[in-house]
Order: C-alpha cells, then sequence, then structure tokens
C-alpha cells in the first residue's frame, strides 16, 4: 500500500506531530540549547575558568599525585594513629549521645504520643532548620564557643545528627502497631507503661539499625571535623597539605578509607546480630 | 489449684526453663551494656570529653548561640537599615551575601560535570553492558576511589593545584559527584531490561550504538532523577567547601565566624538554610514529575 505524496501532504497537515518535531518545538529546543551554552560560557567566565588554568593545575595534580607514592607515615606517625582514634572515639560519642537524646524528642514529636499539635510542630520546624546546618559550620562554631579541640567535634556530631534522627525516630514511632498499647491500657497499665510494653519494643529494633548507621556516617564526617579545628585526624591531614608532605597526606588518606570500611563491616556484623536480618532502610 | 499445678512435673521443667533462658538473656543483657559503657569511656578519654569541661563549655555555647541570635523588635521590623532591631539592620550586607547564588551556580556546575563524567564512566561499569572484564573492574575501582576521598580533602589538595577560588571547590565536589553518580547509574543500568539491546545488537548496531538508542533512553528519567538528589546534596557541600579557600558563601560564613561577627553569622545561616529549603522544595517537584511521567509509559 502506498500513498500518493499528496495524501502524505494532507496526512502531515492533519497530524503535523506523527511525522516529528514541529517548527516551533524545533525553533523552542535550539533555544533551550542556545540557552543553556550561554549559561555555561557565562559561568566560566565567572568563575575564570580557562584552558590554561586547567592544564596548568592538572599538571600541579600530577606533580602531587607523583609525589604521593610511595604513602610514608613519616616520623610523626604516633600523631597520625592517635589522631584517627580521636575520630573515631568522637564519631561513636557523638552517635551514642545523639542517639540517647533523640528518644524523648522522638516519642515528643511523634503524632500518636503528643497530641498538642503546636508543640509537635514547632519542634519539627526547629528540627528543619537545624537539618539545613551543615555539621563544618556547627563545628566552627563550636570551635569559637567551646575552643579548639575533639570537644566541639562531639558537640557538632550531636547537634547535626539529633535532628535527623529524631525525625526518623519518631516516623518509626508513628509508623509502631497501636493495638499492644491499647492492650496493655484495656489490662490497667498507665500511659507510660502502655509506651514503655507496648510501642518502645516495636520501635527498639529501628532506633538502633539507625543509630548504627549514623555511627558509620559519622565516622567519615568527623574523620574531616578537624579541618576547622574540631580535633581528629582532620587536623593531621590540613597541617600535612599546608607543608606538603604528599606522602603523608596519601598515608593519612589511605588510613581514612581503610578505618571507614573497618567501622562500616564492624557495625553491619553487630546490626545483623541485634536485629537479624530485618531489612531497615538506609538513609 | 495453683500450689497443685506447681507440682507438676511438666510445670516445673517450663518455670525452669523459663528462668533459665531469663537468666541468659540478663547475662547477654549485661554483658552488652558492660561493652558499651567501657567504650562509651574509652571513647569519651579518647576524645578528652570530660565532664569538667563539658560543665564549663556547657555555659559558654549558650552564650554564644545567644549572642547570634539576632535582636529584633517588633515597633521596628520592617523599619530601613538605620533602625536597630529592623530585619533591614539583621540583613545590612544582604548584597555582598549575594555569593549565596554563586554557591548554588558552582553547585549546578559541579553537578552537571560529575553527572557527565559518570554517565560516560557507568555504561562500562554495568555489569551487563561491559564490553570486557577487566574494563569493568577498572571503572568500578575508579569510581570507587573518587567517591571515598571526602570532597574537604579534595578541596585542600585542589587549592593547592588550581590555586585559590571557586574552580577548585567546583573540581572536588565534582570529582566526588562522579564517583558517587557513577555507582548509582550503573545499578540502574544494570537493572534495565536486556530485549532493546538484544534487538540492536544483532542488527549490527555497534557497542556506542547499543548504548545510546537501547540502554539510554529507558534509563535517562531515572538518572536526572538521581542527578537532581545530587544538586541538592551538592548544594550543601558547597556553602561549606569555602572553609578551605574554595569558593562560594562558605569563605564569607567563615570570616564571620572567626571574627565573631555575631548576627551576621546567623544571617547567613538563615540565607543557606532558606536556600537549601528552596532547592529541596523544586527538585523535589521536579523528580515527583520526571518519576510520574517515567511511570506513565
Amino acid at each position: 500500500m502506498s500513498l500518493s505524496p499528496a495524501a502524505v501532504a494532507a496526512w502531515r497537515n492533519r497530524e503535523p506531530r506523527a511525522f516529528g518535531a514541529t517548527a516551533s518545538r524545533r525553533a523552542l529546543r535550539w533555544l533551550g540549547g542556545a540557552a543553556f551554552l550561554a549559561w555555561l560560557a557565562w559561568s566560566f567566565w565567572l568563575f575564570d575558568i580557562t584552558p590554561a588554568r586547567l592544564w596548568n593545575g592538572a599538571a600541579g595534580l600530577l606533580t602531587i599525585l607523583r609525589l604521593m607514592i610511595p604513602p610514608n607515615p613519616g616520623e610523626l606517625w604516633a600523631d597520625i594513629l592517635k589522631g584517627m582514634a580521636e575520630s573515631v572515639a568522637m564519631a561513636f560519642l557523638g552517635s551514642l549521645i545523639a542517639s540517647l537524646l533523640a528518644v524523648p524528642l522522638g516519642f515528643l514529636g511523634a503524632r500518636n504520643i503528643v497530641t498538642a499539635t503546636l508543640l509537635r510542630f514547632s519542634l519539627r520546624r526547629l528540627f528543619d532548620g537545624m537539618r539545613g546546618v551543615d555539621q563544618l559550620v556547627w563545628a566552627l562554631a563550636y570551635v569559637r564557643a567551646v575552643g579548639l579541640g575533639p570537644l566541639a567535634g562531639v558537640l557538632a556530631i550531636v547537634s547535626s545528627d539529633i535532628a535527623v534522627l529524631s525525625k526518623l525516630y519518631a516516623e518509626a514511632i508513628e509508623n509502631a502497631e497501636t493495638r499492644p498499647g491499647e492492650g496493655v491500657a484495656a489490662a490497667g497499665g498507665s500511659r507510660l507503661q502502655a509506651i514503655r510494653f507496648g510501642i518502645l519494643p516495636q520501635v527498639l529494633p529501628v532506633m538502633l539499625a539507625q543509630a548504627l548507621y549514623f555511627f558509620e556516617s559519622n565516622t567519615r564526617s568527623a574523620a574531616i571535623l578537624g579541618v576547622v579545628g574540631a580535633g581528629g585526624i582532620g587536623l593531621q591531614i590540613a597541617e600535612r597539605i599546608k607543608v606538603r608532605h604528599w606522602d603523608e597526606v596519601a598515608f593519612i588518606i589511605i588510613l581514612m578509607v581503610v578505618t571507614v570500611g573497618a567501622i562500616d563491616l564492624l557495625s553491619g556484623a553487630i546490626r545483623r546480630r541485634l536485629i537479624g536480618r530485618r531489612e531497615t532502610a538506609p538513609l | 489449684m495453683d500450689s497443685m499445678a506447681a507440682h507438676l512435673p511438666a510445670v516445673r521443667r517450663g518455670e525452669a526453663a523459663y528462668q533459665a533462658l531469663r537468666r541468659q538473656r540478663r547475662l547477654t543483657g549485661l554483658t552488652g551494656f558492660a561493652i558499651l559503657a567501657a567504650a562509651f569511656l574509652g571513647a569519651a578519654w579518647m576524645s578528652e570529653f570530660y565532664p569538667s569541661s563539658l560543665a564549663a563549655g556547657l555555659p559558654r555555647i549558650g552564650e554564644y548561640f545567644h549572642r547570634i541570635l539576632p535582636t529584633l523588635h517588633w515597633s521596628t521590623l520592617f523599619a530601613g537599615v538605620e533602625a536597630e532591631g529592623s530585619l533591614a539592620f539583621w540583613f545590612y550586607r544582604l548584597d555582598s551575601w549575594l555569593l549565596l547564588l554563586q554557591t548554588a551556580q558552582m553547585a549546578a556546575l559541579a553537578t552537571l560535570g560529575g553527572a557527565a563524567v559518570a554517565l560516560l564512566l557507568a555504561f562500562p561499569a554495568a555489569r551487563n553492558l561491559a564490553p570486557s572484564r577487566w574494563l569493568h573492574h577498572l571503572t568500578r575501582r575508579g569510581l570507587e576511589a573518587t567517591r571515598t576521598v571526602p570532597e574537604i580533602v579534595s578541596a585542600l589538595i585542589f587549592v593547592w593545584a588550581f590555586g585559590v577560588g571557586p574552580l577548585a571547590g567546583i573540581l572536588a565536589i565534582g570529582l566526588h559527584t562522579a564517583g558517587a553518580l557513577g555507582k548509582l547509574f550503573s545499578e540502574v543500568m544494570e537493572n534495565a531490561p536486556m530485549q532493546a539491546w538484544d534487538g540492536l545488537r544483532a542488527s549490527g548496531a555497534n557497542w556506542a550504538q547499543a548504548c545510546r538508542y537501547a540502554i539510554l533512553p529507558q534509563v535517562a528519567p531515572n538518572l536526572l532523577s538521581y542527578a537532581l538528589l545530587r544538586f541538592e546534596i551538592n548544594l550543601r557541600s558547597a556553602t561549606v567547601i569555602g572553609f578551605v579557600g574554595a569558593g562560594g558563601i562558605g569563605q564569607e560564613l567563615y570570616q564571620v565566624i572567626a571574627f565573631n561577627y555575631y548576627e551576621e553569622i546567623s544571617a547567613i545561616v538563615v540565607l543557606v538554610i532558606l536556600a537549601v529549603m528552596l532547592i529541596d522544595l523544586l527538585s523535589e517537584k521536579l523528580r515527583h514529575r520526571l518519576t510520574h511521567a517515567a511511570g506513565a509509559r
């Protein structure tokens, strides 16, 4: 079956979109592409990104990479190991304190526990605001408030985690079955007892799993908090970058990666032991 | 009745087993608690988290955050820049904080560049598409290496290589983005149905053509959605990458914190939070539309 050219033209008139993009659509596409290219050129100009700069930088980077091999712990290797231990300790302490403090806050933020809407609403908005502040900002502020050192790092981890953990805990509590609690209340238990024996056993595994996930991610972030002076291995790496001991920098990076991997394995093993192979959504 | 039941051997056995189980559970609970307490004490000693330093620090923290809060008065809230206690007085340096726009642009460029690299590397990194085993492993390990180095650390190094400024920050964030997105992209591609691929290969398409015409159309909405999600994350990173001299609002924030310009700290932080929330909202809307469009097809 073949159509005459006239019939094809007639069909093209009737169903223009069946014959590919129309002229106006094509013009729009070109315009979008041109606008995108203009934006790209403008931002390259704004940030002064030129081929020469990129080329020189890449050459410099290559030199740095060549100086990084072989990685070398240097003479102050004891300081490096101590810094790494400090980072892990900061992450552990921060996660522990945050997950303990988040339990009561999570209950306060849960719809089925606290019926005072205003309190719950303002608490949740406060958490939303706190969540928008990066951990490094917290760390810098705490360094100004309590001085250099790991204490500022621990406080920064607690402050930035508590908002997210409280929200996750509140959601877990809201998703809990209500019937065990109703049973406890029907058998004469008080409201507190209903929460303790009806709801807590359901949400405890979820809370534990989340706390362990936070420990893992905090190990990653505690490694860099020292860059702003909040203790840990970050201080060591920043100092060595400043004096350009690149082989020691490479050693610290490798040490960081290995430690983070080891903590991941450990926390995964604990999680499986404590709560079985239940699926909990990681962040 | 109770005393009679207690003498039945079955009841006694059951009771004994229950008590044994209880003892064992209590023992494991106590051991776990002891380990946790020991780890807590060790960590507290390691990170100098002493009760004395905490007690000394807490009032100072309270004072610090109290000072950061702006002094606003209802009567002059909407008055001009001159009036103390007005919003305009709080944000009096708003013009120089347009750096926030530059920060967002840094995040956009980094996301764009990182996503482009990730897209190119994701095809060989996907197990079902990789042309050869060693190329598959090479790209996988390469992507892993780029995403395990924290952004701040690579920014510190890039500042040496490329000089102080936004370029170092963009490259540092872009590098991390390439690693993280490359992994996600290749996972999406591994889950794509392979019939279209088989058909194209059977009809003589080469590897690149099959990637372009069989796989990309299937996965594009998902990839775009991941890239948008990454843009949200990168905006957060871009606000702090300036701490090490890599451009954006972070440099300004670092200075006002370092020089204790108390009220300016809260002003910048509020701006950052608002910007992050706005971008989150927009990107969530876009992502919803993308996934709905993909679902409808």
